[in-house]
């Protein structure tokens, strides 16, 4: 996976599901988490994923994100048949083409934030002066500059989300995975988060993907998917449809 | 990576200094009590190697009584004065001959007195058995051809019997033999085996058979060859000198011993050097004890970084990443406990060689074995948690409280 190759794929969806399904169990236990679901996600566009729990934006999300592989259905990512990778060759995909930011930002305690948002970088054998470089450039991207020698319990939660955001980017990801960024948040917080996401979506270009349950959330984003029992039962173009939509 | 991956792993480590030597602890005992035990051990193989040594490398010592543990033991008969001097006329390669009658007596001196070893023996003990004199002089020919009734006494004795006082000229009595101390020896201290050297008086060997023993017999015959070199030959020339004097059949074993100090040393080396080996072995299973240890708290530990575990899979950490990281840790928290071992290893050998007064024997080859052995063990017992950690699913990582 060169940056040439990344290049050329750019064209087609970054993401593309194809009749997705994702059963757990079997027989009378069966459950379907995804039934037979089609999807693609252009470059630069910020999806937002909704649904009440249980309706199957997780299981979509961790698909997406290599986490865990359709049962049926086939997933490509960039152009490469997601089916048909390893642990590890999925483990080199998120290394270098997926940021993920989660609902309980999940730093690591008692390291510095900028250690965390040096941390992907380790796994790409950056040497330590470029992903301090690096580091510090993200931490500055998020507004948090500042704060780069503190450990996420001295940092507020819009803070943490912040950094964790930094995280996510530090890579230069094609996809940035948002679940549920703004969930343990005030209003004002989820507001600031929200507002930095549409400027990394608009001034760099990278494409998002975010699972919400929150219906305010629509404007912020370009487009709207709707999970309800596994399956999509509503897609409308969300808020910010005009300006930085689909191409 | 290897570099950054040490880096997370003494940070891990130093956050959680109390857990961390806790959990070391047992490695450091484990080393720490190897070094000690088997430098103590060494210590005191080389003390009865070099006791033995100062005898001199040129001694024999010639026994009656053959080799075989039972029977024809009690049925050997003793040897007479003429078989040493024969030896000495007979052999050139010898240098001096001392036979000796030996046997316990009571050691009485005003209302003092003292269960000791009475050797008859001639002059040529002193310097075969390599004793000085500190006060006095020797047995003269007069004296030993004619069984005088003199005596040299050793520290011990002159100690015991006469405190700060001058034992020249006293006489002392011994059983029922009355003799002038013309004598003291100068101090030898314990012997290889803990024998007290100097608890001993000396007769003339005539005195001590016909006054104490009531017959001629010898029990020892001490003799040094001229030269070390010559040690093997001098031995062999006896063995057949005596087998023809005792008159053994050819086909008959010998019916006496002929022993060097070679040989008393490597049967003292190898009685040390076998219980070293086993202290050393009671003591590695104390390292695979701290191996144990680690394991537990590495198996915590991945339990309780769960979380982190499952968000450095999902911004890519491949499993081998994941296991190479826990495995790192546990090799070094078990690699520094080794170097901690070692220093509380040669710390306490030092202090406890001095204070049993034995040589301090400085063993690299150990300390590299055992710093290995403890890599070895963070390695070994580091593995099953790593592997665990490795095979976490991220999605349940994740979620992990």
């Amino acid at each position: 996976m060169t940056g040439k190759s990344a290049r050329a794929a750019g064209r087609g969806p970054v993401v593309q599901f194809t009749e997705v399904s994702k059963i757990y169990g079997h027989g009378e236990t069966e459950v379907r988490a995804l039934d037979r679901v089609s999807l693609d996600i252009h470059p630069g566009e910020f999806v937002a994923i909704m649904g009440a729990s249980g309706s199957g934006k997780s299981t979509a999300m961790n698909i997406i994100g290599c986490l865990d592989l359709p049962t049926l259905g086939r997933y490509s990512f960039r152009g490469v048949d997601v089916g048909a990778l390893d642990a590890d060759q999925r483990a080199l995909l998120r290394r270098h083409y997926i940021g993920f930011v989660f609902q309980g930002f999940n730093l690591l305690a008692r390291t510095t934030a900028l250690e965390n948002v040096e941390l992907p970088l380790v796994y790409r054998r950056a040497s330590s002066r470029e992903r301090r470089a690096r580091a510090l450039a993200a931490l500055e991207a998020v507004g948090l500059s500042d704060r780069a020698n503190h450990a996420p319990s001295e940092l507020s939660g819009g803070q943490q989300q912040r950094v964790a955001i930094a995280r996510a980017l530090v890579t230069d990801p094609t996809l940035l995975l948002a679940d549920e960024p703004t969930g343990n948040l005030d209003s004002a917080r989820k507001v600031e988060i929200m507002e930095l996401l549409v400027r990394l979506n608009v001034e760099q270009g990278i494409t998002i993907a975010m699972v919400t349950h929150e219906p305010d959330m629509e404007v912020y984003v370009t487009r709207v998917v709707v999970f309800r029992d596994g399956r999509i039962v509503d897609e409308h173009p969300g808020g910010r449809s005009r300006i930085g939509g689909v191409a | 990576m290897i570099r950054a991956t040490l880096l997370m792993a003494l940070r891990e480590i130093r956050r959680n200094t109390l857990r961390s030597f806790l959990t070391m602890l047992g490695i450091v005992i484990g080393v720490g009590a190897v070094i000690a035990l088997v430098t103590i051990g060494e210590g005191a193989t080389a003390r009865v190697t070099a006791d033995i040594g100062k005898l001199g490398d040129n001694l024999l010592i010639v026994t009656p009584g053959g080799d075989r543990r039972s029977g024809a033991f009690t049925a050997a008969q003793a040897f007479k004065r003429e078989d040493a001097t024969a030896l000495a006329r007979e052999i050139s390669g010898i240098e001096r001959v001392a036979p000796t009658a030996t046997r316990q007596a009571l050691a009485v001196s005003g209302n003092r007195n003292l269960r000791t070893q009475v050797v008859g023996t001639t002059s040529d003990y002193l310097d075969v058995r390599a004793y000085t004199l500190a006060k006095g002089r020797r047995f003269t020919d007069v004296e030993s051809a004619s069984g005088g009734l003199v005596c040299i006494v050793g520290a011990t004795v002159a100690r015991e019997l006469f405190g700060s006082g001058d034992p020249l000229g006293v006489s002392i009595r011994l059983d029922k033999l009355s003799c002038e101390i013309i004598g003291v020896l100068g101090a030898k201290g314990q012997s290889g085996m803990g024998q007290d050297q100097d608890d001993l008086v000396l007769l003339p060997l005539r005195t001590a058979q016909r006054r104490l023993a009531g017959n001629d017999d010898v029990n020892a015959i001490y003799v040094t060859a001229k030269s070390s070199h010559s040690t093997a030959r001098v031995k062999s020339q006896i063995e057949s000198l005596m087998r023809e004097r005792r008159r053994v059949g050819p086909a008959a074993p010998d019916d006496f011993r002929v022993r060097d100090m070679q040989e008393i040393a490597e049967t003292m080396s190898a009685a040390t050097g076998t219980l070293t080996a086993l202290l050393g072995a009671i003591a590695a299973v104390s390292l695979v004890v701290g191996g144990i240890g680690i394991m537990n708290i590495m198996l915590v530990n991945v339990t309780e970084r769960t979380r982190e575990i499952g968000i450095r899979l999902a911004i890519g950490a491949r499993a081998r990443e994941v296991l190479l990281q826990f495995l790192i840790e546990a090799v070094v928290l078990s690699t520094i406990g080794g170097l901690l071992g070692i220093s509380a290893g040669l710390g306490g050998s030092v202090l406890a060689t001095r204070a049993l007064s034995l040589p301090f024997v400085f063993l690299p080859d150990v300390l590299l074995l055992a710093f290995a052995f403890s890599a070895l063990v963070g390695v070994a017992f580091g593995y099953l948690p790593a592997h665990k950690a490795a095979r976490l699913n991220p999605i349940e990582a994740l979620r992990h409280e």
